[in-house]
């Protein structure tokens, strides 16, 4: 049974705990976080850009600095809160110790879905950077406005995982998200090529998934456009993360509150 | 402090707790004993309100439970029977984490931590990280950590299971001057010298329901004989055969020892002199002896 969530600013200490704890190794998990898709933005975008003309009108490297932004986005926001939060879950049973204070669940996983939020702004800030250091931009101050969009990812993409989080009997479940969920989107959904490329029912598939809504809205602000439909973008991200949210909070609920 | 009555928990066709009925005082240390699967941490977890009864109700320092759990939990310190420190945390940020749940300010916790870090014993350890410290202190820091906010009750469930001799003992000193201090503390355990030396009264579980409560000098009093002779060795069967209804007021064989209960243990030793084969000892009866009458010898696993 699902029930509405009852939030409190109680899920500040929980966000807290994990910053403090991030602030100990943050050096070496900033570079583990974002080496990677920089690395594979810059190599595939100076690589293979080269070989290619425009695509969708733009430079090869800024079409996919634009995808990226949201794609390791996405993967900051999942990591967190598939390995770390399961960490936290199951294997130290930190929330346990949490909810024998005045703390419930629903502030626990409120504190885990922000905290995977506020790693996702770092990711993406981090991109973004590269996206202005590189001039890949086409009207600055229209980037700014990929920061609230990547946070909307962020929760998008915590509140799904967190469904995953609440049903994983250990770390090796999490490979089935990866491959079943995660990759495909990074496929389908226009972080490498246009969407347009694909056959007309994968289109189909990838207009209903997160992903391509992220892209939609990044894409947009990084050449220097206002986004469309941006009212449904943005509906579709929260729908996906909030319902993720709760869908995680009852399963949670049955796995550790019972 | 706490009344519980008629508390009932169902999982599927079990029922966990059957029509729990307990009463603990302010001040006092009130024991919950009980074999393995008798429905002790159930228990706590309910007086909690982490999970919600199917019957009964929880009064906790004056608030209802589940329905004003957060409150009450305000006023409650918890031992868990799992070590859930952070072992990201040092000893110091352990406490200082843990006091943000309970929505302290930083130098409200600051200011209370040396005195905690002292009661632990662990005044030197504060920037020790977490895997370095020995079982005992990790159960000492999780004790303090469960004082940060110096709540007016604790609930500690199995305190002091997996730790040796001086570490028990240690744990055993905090919690009497915790006592001494006016705490009420609610404890459960199936070791029953720990029951013995801490409880002022106790009651045992088994199946769900509370087969005795009291004071643990009454109840082994009420219960049981007052001495026990162990009996084991060769010719132990003819010996249990021919004397033993003879001299002992009940006699209880298990595997190749008889327990015999007695209240004039000299007639059986006695006895016993007489068969030099068979080996013996002899020893006042115990709340051990109580909680096997009661819950039976057959494993609980």
């Amino acid at each position: 049974m699902i029930r509405l969530p009852r939030l409190s600013w109680r899920f500040i200490p929980v966000w807290q705990r994990n910053y403090l704890v991030w602030k100990k190794l943050a050096i070496p998990s900033i570079l583990g976080n974002l080496a990677d898709p920089m690395l594979y933005m810059l190599g595939l975008g100076f690589g293979l850009g080269r070989l290619l003309p425009d695509v969708d009108g733009i430079a090869y490297l800024t079409f996919l600095a634009a995808g990226t932004v949201a794609y390791s986005t996405m993967n900051a926001a999942t990591f967190e809160v598939l390995y770390s939060s399961f960490s936290r879950m199951h294997v130290q049973r930190t929330w346990d110790a949490i909810l024998n204070a005045p703390m419930t669940l629903d502030d626990v996983l409120f504190g885990e879905l922000i905290w995977a939020v506020s790693k996702s702004l770092l990711s993406g800030l981090a991109i973004l950077a590269v996206i202005w250091g590189l001039g890949l931009y086409g009207d600055f101050w229209l980037t700014l406005a990929i920061i609230p969009v990547v946070a909307l990812v962020g929760f998008c993409f915590g509140g799904m995982g967190l469904v995953m989080n609440a049903l994983s009997p250990s770390y090796d479940f999490f490979l089935y998200y990866f491959t079943l969920a995660i990759t495909p989107m990074v496929l389908l959904c226009g972080v490498f090529f246009p969407v347009s490329q694909l056959p007309p029912l994968l289109q189909a598939v990838s207009a209903w998934l997160p992903l391509t809504h992220a892209i939609d809205l990044a894409r947009p602000l990084v050449v220097g456009a206002a986004p469309r439909d941006i009212g449904l973008h943005v509906f579709a991200l929260l729908a996906y993360g909030g319902s993720g949210y709760l869908v995680a909070l009852t399963l949670t609920r049955r796995r550790l509150l019972r | 402090m706490l009344t519980v009555s008629g508390l009932c928990k169902r999982y599927g066709n079990t029922e966990v707790v059957r029509g729990l009925d307990l009463h603990v005082q302010r001040g006092e240390c009130f024991g919950l004993l009980g074999p393995n699967g008798a429905g002790k941490t159930t228990t706590l977890r309910l007086l909690l309100g982490l999970i919600e009864p199917d019957a009964g109700s929880i009064e906790l320092a004056g608030i209802a439970v589940p329905a004003r759990a957060r409150e009450a939990r305000m006023k409650i310190g918890v031992v868990p029977q799992m070590d859930n420190l952070d072992p990201d945390f040092s000893v110091r940020e352990n406490l200082i984490a843990y006091g943000r749940y309970f929505g302290m300010s930083r130098a409200a916790i600051s200011a209370r931590v040396p005195e905690l870090l002292d009661f632990a014993g662990l005044a030197s350890k504060a920037d020790a990280q977490i895997p370095q410290l020995s079982g005992g202190m990790k159960r000492r820091l999780t004790l303090a950590r469960a004082l940060v906010h110096d709540p007016d009750m604790l609930f500690l469930d199995e305190p002091t299971t997996g730790l040796d001799p001086q570490a028990r003992h240690l744990i055993w000193q905090g919690l009497r001057r915790l006592i001494n201090a006016g705490k009420t503390i609610v404890l459960t355990t199936h070791f029953m010298d720990e029951a013995e030396r801490l409880a002022d009264r106790l009651a045992i579980l088994d199946h769900g329901r509370v087969v005795a409560e009291g004071a643990p000098r009454t109840l082994i009093e009420s219960h049981i004989e007052p001495a026990v002779v162990e009996v084991y060795g060769k010719g132990l069967a003819s010996w249990t055969r021919e004397v033993a209804d003879s001299v002992c007021l009940r006699a209880e064989t298990v595997g190749e020892t008889l327990f015999c209960y007695t209240d004039n243990a000299q007639r059986v030793i006695g006895a016993l002199h007489q068969a030099s084969a068979l080996r013996y000892l002899h020893r006042p009866s115990n709340l051990e002896d109580v909680f096997l009458k009661l819950t039976g010898r057959d494993l609980r696993d």
